[in-house]
């Protein structure tokens, strides 16, 4: 299978003030297209500021970031935002839904960036619903759902305009154990049943167990702990 | 899809997060209905006190004062030139073949004021053609005054605003009773002083000339033969004017302070909403930055942030315009309004007109364009990545 993330010499820091921070160092990474792919560690690994290069939040200080076949440490703010909606969706850990709408007018948000007619997105809507599940909940704002219906939402949300690709940082990280269960499940069945591509941070072994590939980032780099080299 | 479509589609989340933040929006329409409402209060009141001036003022009418007086309190007239302005051309003529001229004579006297504390109020003297050259003073109650008695007659606006001015009252003026027998309108400034005999008064004085002499004319385009005439003799130092350019100039001088008066306390008013506006976005953008980020995280440009961020900051601004001005417009619309001097106190009613209320919204809208513009520029350069990292 094609790659549909590849990631070469990347580096990435942060000024502090007067200090610099170097997050990433000299990385590499691909995750071919249908992957499920968790990226373990430790926190200030990098693994989130590598999640943020994956979805074109960020740009690297230096290296090669081509994701979708876009090179997008070339794109401009205004390009890598439309290159956004078009290729991915986002899953938060707090889900971060927008209080004063509701469930379905949530799901619509990333909608209003197309040109479908009304009728249209209120179909795709209504399935992305269904999906995860949370149909007869259309109508309710955030405040009137349980955490881990919140974060079917924020799913529903990801995946309404068909993204190739779903980046999830710490999406069980507010949840329960048996909620979080539900949750990794219903991105297990997008992944498998739908052909997503999901690359998903998290810090629990369990999350990470749903993944068909896991890597581990440590101090900028990725680490392979089973075969204890670099990825 | 468009830009514009974007922008619609924030401000609509946007304004629909307003009730959240009732306490800081709050701040942004309280702050602008003060603005608005001392703009609108004052600026009509300006407004009014122009409007009455300028009605006292007739097309066909002049008025002669001496040179370089700039009101007819300043001026004063001498016999020789009296008679040279009763022989001039352009004069229209009564019935009764006169010509068509009062010469007024007008002093100031201090009465106590309904609201406490005194007032001065112009007593004008005139001759007995002054009905017949200004025909808007009507009697509409009592009877008019004799000459060679201490007789007066009251405006409506002077009775507003003064104690003991019905008909039958006295008052005493240069150690004198005067009754008052009438009362008048006129629908202009002459409302809020009194009317006498002109030769009554002067003798009541002790004085032997006159302030200013107003001429009923046989048509406007008459002025240019009688100015000339009068002022032909360089001995008689006068200027001929038109009515309304003497009581244009009467009306620019306080209008003009006034003005400045409006324009630095509204503007004071101005700079402390602005502030508020900005503080209170800053907050807003700051309570909404995990939405603006994932809003920008989705795919929404920095555009329909910026606007949707200023929309409502000027949307803010405009409603508490609306109530400034509404509030301005029960508490003083139609009120009387008394502004005075040493000299005499000038009563008109505030009328509240559409230009104020535009004025008004025009400035709730740069208050809130430039209120909302820092916070509106900082949303947009929020960091999308913040949003994954959102507590």
């Amino acid at each position: 299978m094609a790659a549909i993330v590849s990631i070469r010499n990347v580096l990435k820091g942060y000024s502090r003030g007067k200090q610099r921070v170097e997050v990433l160092h000299g990385l590499d990474l691909d995750v071919e297209e249908g992957e499920f792919l968790a990226l373990m560690g430790p926190s200030g690994s990098g693994k989130t500021t590598l999640l943020n290069l994956i979805g074109g939040l960020d740009r690297p200080d230096k290296g090669e970031v081509v994701v979708v076949g876009e090179r997008l440490d070339r794109l401009s703010s205004g390009r890598l935002a439309q290159w956004r909606a078009r290729n991915v969706g986002f899953v938060f850990q707090f889900y971060n839904l927008l209080p004063v709408l509701s469930a379905e007018r949530n799901v619509e948000v990333p909608l209003l960036l197309t040109k479908l007619s009304a009728k249209e997105r209120k179909r795709r809507v209504h399935a992305a619903l269904e999906l995860v599940g949370l149909a007869d909940r259309a109508k309710h704002k955030p405040t009137e759902l349980s955490g881990g219906q919140q974060q079917r939402v924020a799913i529903a949300r990801a995946l309404v305009s068909d993204p190739v690709l779903l980046v999830c940082d710490e999406p069980t990280g507010d949840l329960d154990r048996e909620t979080s269960d539900s949750i990794l499940e219903l991105l297990q069945l997008l992944n498998r049943e739908h052909g997503k591509t999901i690359v998903m941070v998290t810090h629990d072994p369990k999350a990470a167990g749903y993944a068909s590939r896991r890597l581990y980032v440590d101090k900028g780099v990725l680490v392979d702990r089973t075969m204890g080299a670099a990825a | 899809m468009s830009v514009f479509k974007q922008i619609f589609a924030v401000t609509g989340m946007n304004l629909k997060s307003v009730p959240q933040r009732l306490g800081s929006s709050f701040v942004i329409v309280i702050g602008m209905a003060g603005v608005v409402g001392v703009l609108v209060a004052i600026g009509a009141m300006v407004q009014a006190l122009g409007d009455t001036l300028l009605s006292t003022g007739s097309e066909n009418r002049a008025i002669v004062l001496r040179n370089g007086a700039t009101s007819e309190i300043s001026s004063i007239l001498s016999p020789q030139a009296i008679a040279t302005i009763m022989n001039a051309p352009g004069i229209a003529r009564t019935p009764e073949g006169d010509a068509a001229v009062t010469t007024d004579m007008i002093i100031a006297v201090n009465l106590e004021k309904k609201d406490g504390g005194l007032g001065a109020v112009a007593v004008r003297g005139v001759s007995p053609q002054a009905f017949f050259v200004r025909p808007e003073i009507e009697l509409v109650e009592g009877r008019m005054f004799e000459p060679g008695l201490h007789e007066l007659i009251v405006g409506r606006n002077a009775q507003l605003e003064h104690e003991g001015l019905e008909v039958g009252d006295r008052i005493e003026l240069r150690n004198s009773v005067w009754t008052i027998v009438g009362v008048f309108k006129s629908g202009n400034s002459h409302e809020s002083g009194f009317l006498a005999d002109v030769d009554t008064l002067i003798s009541a004085y002790q004085r032997t000339q006159v302030s200013s002499a107003t001429v009923l004319l046989t048509s406007p385009g008459a002025f240019d033969e009688l100015e000339a005439a009068i002022t032909a003799d360089p001995t008689l130092d006068v200027q001929v004017l038109r009515e309304p350019e003497y009581y244009r100039g009467q009306s620019e001088e306080v209008q003009a302070i006034l003005s400045i008066v409006t324009t630095v306390v509204a503007g004071i008013m101005a700079l402390g909403a602005l502030l508020a506006a900005l503080n209170s976005m800053y907050t807003a953008v700051s309570t909404r930055a995990v939405e603006i980020a994932t809003l920008r995280a989705i795919g929404f440009g920095s555009a329909g942030v910026v606007v949707s961020v200023l929309v409502e900051t000027m949307l803010l601004a405009v409603v508490g315009a609306l109530i400034g001005a509404a509030a301005a417009w029960l508490l003083f619309g139609g009120n009387t309004v008394s502004m005075g001097n040493q000299v005499s106190t000038l009563v008109f009613q505030v009328r509240m007109t559409p230009s104020l209320l535009g004025i008004g919204i025009v400035l709730a809208c740069a208050v809130g364009f430039v209120g909302g513009l820092p916070p509106a520029i900082r949303a947009s350069r929020l960091p999308a990545a913040t949003a994954l990292r959102a507590v």
